[in-house]
């Protein structure tokens, strides 16, 4: 756009104001927001002037029907994707232009909704691939075998074995990740996660393939991850009981756009969200 | 620390490895100490130490960090003139007669040289993905060999000349690197014990690398890159690292294969060595270090005991390696086996029944 025409035909935007956070987090700068977030994907707007606000300390669910865009925003979120509008930031601070291991460094980590775990190495050493930027040694220490690699290693394996003690996992710590049952991975994937140290969690479906007991646990294991490591959590899932359940603020997304922001029980009243899930009614019928 | 049954494991390969390998030498000297050593194979010692390093190394690069490299012997020609010249340099211009400190110095400047010329293909290669690796490090090798064909190093006046596209060098000169004829006039000083000492370095260097926090993220972005990546792990850094190592230890090799014999040609580190070197890698298992140790071993030795075939060696050789691979990596093939089998198996119990 040239300057000349950026002057004359100046166009006023709304700004986001629409998003919800829970009270206790109002005063601290949101660990997420995202502003007017758009992607083409070859013509297709993918997600289009999407806006949400994270508290500190919120988990937050981001629902919506099938193909709405919502694993597109983690990876907006998280710079697998570079968004074509709009801006994502973290603690107050842009994303644009990191890829997505700066991105990581900055506090977001993310679990996958096709589990994308380390197949081939243990479960201790998925987990201590989570803590490679938290408890560094570097390669020569490594190779030579100095003291740096002996203490580091031995905090890594003590470090990794406590965050498996969350989901009393520490017993499979020598399993190979591709063998665990799929609940265990997708457990595995949320401590691995973890390990980074993150601000703000991302859960990409954490509950799919899980029975109503393991769902059960799942939904405990989210509020005590928050309360113990003070973060905030953002999940996909279409487990509308564990949606409603822990979630406080709800995000209701439609054909790449949010439909509504709001708390569970402002989400079920909401005509526009069961519109979106279950279609319009139309006139004549009951 | 309490030592796991996965860190346990991980300790006897590693000991399997070295005590293998020491045990191979140790029996190797004790037979050149009582003269009990086949010429043929006594010949063949270092060379087998160089294709051992270069396994190893590959190793690295295609099964630990999972790139298709296919100019490994590009690396190794680097070394190898590196190294000649360099040993060349020491005896003709700071007169230098310790044999060993000049093969000391030739092999740390072949895996340094190595190296810098791996880090300059890797900074713009690694950044992309799938076979375009393994296309131009196959061109890197073949422009390096064309370099070297046409390179022209000399020594004289105590100092070294160089120059390129057959301008000639002043006369009186020394040739080094006289062109397509190769490094010429080497005075041979490699020796087994430095063969197996490189070996050694190679399997401490490699063997530590991958089960430290460095080896663990090259194989985490081997595994799952975009995982890898959300962790926070450089992948490009970390590919790398695996990258220079291998350059760096391939380098090594060079030199010390080059200074084992009087001349070194271009010809010698075609498309071809590079394809041998990675049929080690992959008959020994990828990722497994002592697979590429062992398949090298054989398959250097392999060839002069197949002399008794004369002209269809090589053929014999292709044959066996294409046995060697089915029977060992391919499970159809392994099951089909068995339900053949099985069958003549009962014929036989049965006896003359079928007759």
């Amino acid at each position: 756009m040239s300057q000349q025409k950026h002057h004359s035909t100046t166009k006023m935007v709304p700004v986001p104001t629409n998003s919800i956070v829970p009270e206790r987090d109002i005063n601290e700068i949101p660990v997420l927001e995202t502003r007017h977030l758009g992607i083409e994907f070859g013509g297709l707007k993918a997600v289009d002037d999407f806006n949400l606000t994270i508290g500190r300390t919120e988990i937050a669910g981001l629902i919506g029907p099938n193909g709405a865009g919502k694993t597109t925003i983690f990876n907006l979120i998280t710079k697998v994707y570079e968004p074509t509008s709009g801006a994502v930031l973290v603690n107050g601070r842009d994303l644009h232009g990191l890829d997505i291991a700066q991105a990581s460094k900055l506090g977001i980590a993310r679990t996958f909704q096709n589990i994308r775990l380390f197949d081939n190495m243990t479960v201790e050493e998925n987990v201590r691939i989570g803590l490679h930027n938290n408890i560094k040694y570097d390669m020569f220490s490594g190779i030579l075998r100095l003291p740096r690699y002996w203490i580091q290693e031995n905090r890594q394996h003590e470090k990794a074995l406590e965050l498996l003690h969350i989901f009393g996992m520490e017993n499979l710590a020598d399993e190979r990740a591709g063998s665990l049952p799929y609940g265990v991975q997708r457990r595995l994937e949320i401590v691995r996660a973890l390990a980074t140290n993150p601000k703000l969690l991302l859960l990409d479906e954490p509950a799919a393939g899980m029975n109503p007991r393991e769902t059960e646990e799942l939904m405990e294991n989210i509020a005590r991850i928050r309360d113990q490591f003070q973060i905030a959590i953002l999940l996909i899932e279409h487990d509308m009981n564990l949606v409603m359940g822990v979630c406080e603020g709800i995000c209701v997304l439609n054909f790449g756009r949010v439909i509504a922001k709001g708390t569970a029980s402002e989400i079920q009243a909401n005509p526009v969200v069961i519109e979106a899930y279950l279609g319009k009614k139309k006139e004549g019928q009951a | 620390m309490k030592m796991t049954k996965a860190k346990r494991n991980k300790l006897i390969y590693n000991i399997v490895t070295f005590a293998l390998v020491i045990g191979a030498f140790l029996i190797l000297q004790s037979m050149i100490a009582n003269k009990t050593i086949t010429r043929s194979l006594k010949g063949q010692l270092v060379p087998i130490c160089c294709w051992i390093v270069m396994a190893v190394s590959l190793n690295l690069v295609i099964g630990i960090s999972g790139e298709l490299s296919l100019g490994h012997a590009g690396f190794m020609s680097v070394g190898a003139y590196t190294g000649a010249v360099v040993s060349g340099l020491l005896i003709n211009v700071y007169d230098i007669q310790d044999a060993t400190l000049r093969l000391v110095v030739a092999i740390v400047a072949g895996g340094l040289l190595s190296g810098i010329v791996g880090a300059l293909i890797g900074i713009p290669v690694l950044r992309l993905r799938g076979d375009y690796l393994a296309i131009v490090t196959l061109a890197f090798g073949e422009i390096i060999r064309n370099l070297v064909n046409v390179l022209y190093i000399g020594t004289g006046d105590g100092r070294l000349y160089a120059s390129f596209l057959n301008k000639k060098l002043p006369e009186g000169v020394t040739m080094l690197v006289d062109g397509a004829k190769g490094a010429v006039k080497i005075k041979p000083i490699s020796t087994f014990t430095a063969g197996f000492i490189l070996v050694l370095i190679t399997l401490v260097v490699v063997l530590n690398l991958v089960n430290s926090r460095a080896g663990r993220a090259i194989k985490a972005c081997r595994d799952n890159r975009i995982a890898a990546e959300s962790m926070g792990v450089n992948v490009t850094k970390y590919k790398m690292m695996a990258f220079v190592t291998a350059a760096v230890l391939a380098g090594m090799a060079g030199a010390l294969y080059g200074l084992n014999s009087s001349t070194v040609v271009p010809t010698q580190f075609t498309f071809n060595q590079s394809i041998n070197v990675l049929v080690f890698v992959v008959l020994g298992g990828l990722g497994n270090v002592l697979g590429s140790v062992i398949s090298a071993t054989l398959l250097t030795i392999l060839p002069e005991m197949l002399r008794a075939f004369a002209d269809y060696r090589m053929l014999v050789y292709a044959v066996v390696l294409i046995l060697v691979m089915i029977f060992t990596n391919n499970p159809t093939i392994l099951s089909f086996m068995k339900r053949l089998i099985a069958p003549f198996k009962r014929k036989d119990v049965t006896g003359g029944d079928a007759q």
